[in-house]
């Protein structure tokens, strides 16, 4: 075994075994916390295969701000599991008729696929030489420059859902005091307070 | 010997010894930051600081280490046990991790890395979890509270810091540090650094880091005032002392960034004078100065002001301005002065 081996189950065995350990946690944060270990095991993975720019990405995108929401909206959760378990058993049935016809319609998917006629060569075209380029500057020149249109558009797609979502989640309350900052950083101290010469025995 | 030093064993331990290397000086550079610290901030306020232990006080971060490891470790009943003793190490291991890719001199870099800023960024948006896990694990509403205010915090800023850290990349052309140290390498010495080009950004950049770090006046995951110590509450001994330590170091990093950013890493501010390490750690000590007179001198922040000031301010100036310099670095304006591909990449 090389030593590009041994590395590539150094990390897929901890995947492998973490994304057991996300399915099979009690505890909602600790599943989280395993979800974290493989996205890192994935991470490495990428390294391996030289894609050292999809990795960090990976790292930083889906460990460091994703998982972190993710981790902020289940540890304040409150989660009474025999409520849960006995809500399961109801919807077992559903649940399992959903997953097989999905599992059905894949593998007829797959199976019934073929590749077009030389596609592997027009991806090939396309695609620039990995040894001769650093991988972040590739995926620019093809994202940034080769299909700019389309990376704009996904862009725009992104940005419709992001403002749907305020939009759902948006009320205007009017029965709240609001704080208007930028009238709090002009006050005036000389406005806001009056100094009296109080004398002695008489009070204002 | 060179025969050895070239097999695959030999590969290994040199750069075993490499790494012991940068985390020796990183570990002895956190004794004296500790002390320089306290030092600081007691000159500010007109006290004498530590003077007892050693000479001027200069062994007293060890004398304080030592107490933390001998010290009882409290662990309160009802914690989360492993994600508990986790949390502490998580947010150290990360601290010192993020070392790897600083290069401190021409070639004296642990691993020179094409994608190192990237892998700064990365290493530092995981600090987080240290303050999220210790939190949590704690099962107790103070810890909580703080561990919340954190997360919120440190995404909130992360996202200025990378659209500052876009800029700096677009005006390069690589995200090695290395390169964008040598892109800002001159004839005019200090005026040649990305300072003078990105200059809004130096304060930005700067204000986003103490609040990354956690550092006074962003302290509020810690703050003691509403929050007791935030999440540090349940810890004592070794695991607090890991906290700190990786507090410290990110604080470190982060001076460290500034000068690799903006501020020429090992280059001589002065034409003529040679480079080298010295102007590289001689930066960061200034820096470093800096975060320690900011936590004597400026009041704590108020939450809600924090995550104004966070979205509303920095994130959209950052925004513009990684526009503006993808302008200015493609059409060339002042002689390519925003433009430093061929020197860098």
């Amino acid at each position: 075994m090389s030593v590009a081996d041994v590395a590539f189950y150094c990390f897929a065995v901890p995947a492998v075994f973490a994304a057991l350990m996300v399915v099979t946690q009690r505890n909602m944060v600790h599943a989280v916390l395993w979800l974290i270990l493989v996205f890192l095991s994935s991470a490495g993975m990428f390294v391996l295969l030289g894609a050292e720019f999809v990795a960090m990405l990976l790292v930083i995108v889906y460990v460091g701000a994703v998982a972190v929401l993710f981790l902020f909206v289940v540890m304040m959760l409150d989660v009474d599991f025999e409520a849960l378990k006995s809500e399961m058993v109801r919807y077992v049935p559903v649940a399992a008729l959903i997953g097989i016809v999905i599992l059905l319609q894949l593998s007829m998917g797959i199976g019934a696929w073929v590749t077009a006629e030389g596609a592997p060569a027009m991806r090939q075209a396309v695609t620039p030489d990995p040894s001769q380029i650093e991988n972040s500057r590739a995926l620019g020149l093809l994202i940034y420059d080769k299909y700019l249109y389309l990376f704009q558009t996904a862009g725009l797609i992104l940005l419709v859902a992001m403002v749907g979502a305020i939009l759902l989640t948006l009320r205007e309350r009017r029965d709240v005091k609001r704080q208007n900052v930028l009238a709090q950083m002009w006050r005036d101290p000389a406005k806001a307070m009056e100094l009296k010469d109080v004398k002695p025995g008489q009070g204002l | 010997m060179g025969e050895f030093m070239n097999s695959g064993m030999g590969i290994i331990l040199t750069i075993a010894a490499q790494g012991l290397l940068v985390i020796a000086f990183v570990m002895i550079s956190l004794l004296f930051l500790v002390y320089g610290d306290r030092k600081i901030w007691a000159a500010v306020q007109l006290r004498r600081g530590p003077n007892v232990v050693g000479a001027f006080g200069l062994l007293q971060t060890v004398a304080d280490a030592a107490k933390y490891v001998f010290k009882e470790v409290v662990v309160p009943a009802g914690v989360d046990r492993p994600v508990f003793f986790l949390a502490p190490l998580v947010s150290f291991v990360l601290a010192v991790l993020a070392w790897a890719v600083i290069p401190f001199s021409p070639g004296w870099v642990l691993s020179d890395i094409n994608v190192a800023i990237l892998f700064v960024f990365a290493a530092s948006s995981l600090e987080v979890y240290g303050v999220i896990m210790g939190g949590w694990a704690s099962n107790s509403k103070y810890p909580f509270l703080g561990s919340l205010r954190s997360a919120a915090q440190m995404i909130s800023y992360e996202v200025s810091l990378g659209l500052i850290i876009i800029g700096i990349i677009i005006s390069t052309g690589s995200m090695n540090l290395s390169h964008i140290v040598e892109a800002q390498d001159g004839a005019f010495g200090l005026f040649n650094w990305y300072w003078l080009p990105h200059l809004p950004m130096v304060a930005l950049f700067f204000i986003s880091a103490l609040a990354e770090t956690n550092r006074p006046p962003f302290d509020l995951p810690e703050a003691e005032s509403e929050l007791v110590a935030g999440f540090q509450v349940e810890y004592s001994s070794t695991p607090f002392l890991l906290f700190m330590a990786g507090e410290y170091i990110a604080i470190f990093l982060m001076c460290a960034l500034m000068s690799l950013l903006f501020f020429g890493g090992w280059l001589s501010p002065i034409p003529g004078l040679p480079d080298g390490v010295f102007w590289m750690v001689a930066k960061m000590a200034f820096f470093f100065f800096l975060f320690a007179m900011v936590k004597a001198i400026v009041p704590r922040y108020r939450y809600d002001q924090l995550m104004r000031i966070g979205w509303k301010v920095f994130l959209p100036f950052s925004l513009g301005w990684v526009v503006l310099v993808a302008f200015l670095a493609k059409f060339e304006v002042f002689g390519g002065f925003w433009a430093r591909w061929a020197m860098g990449g």
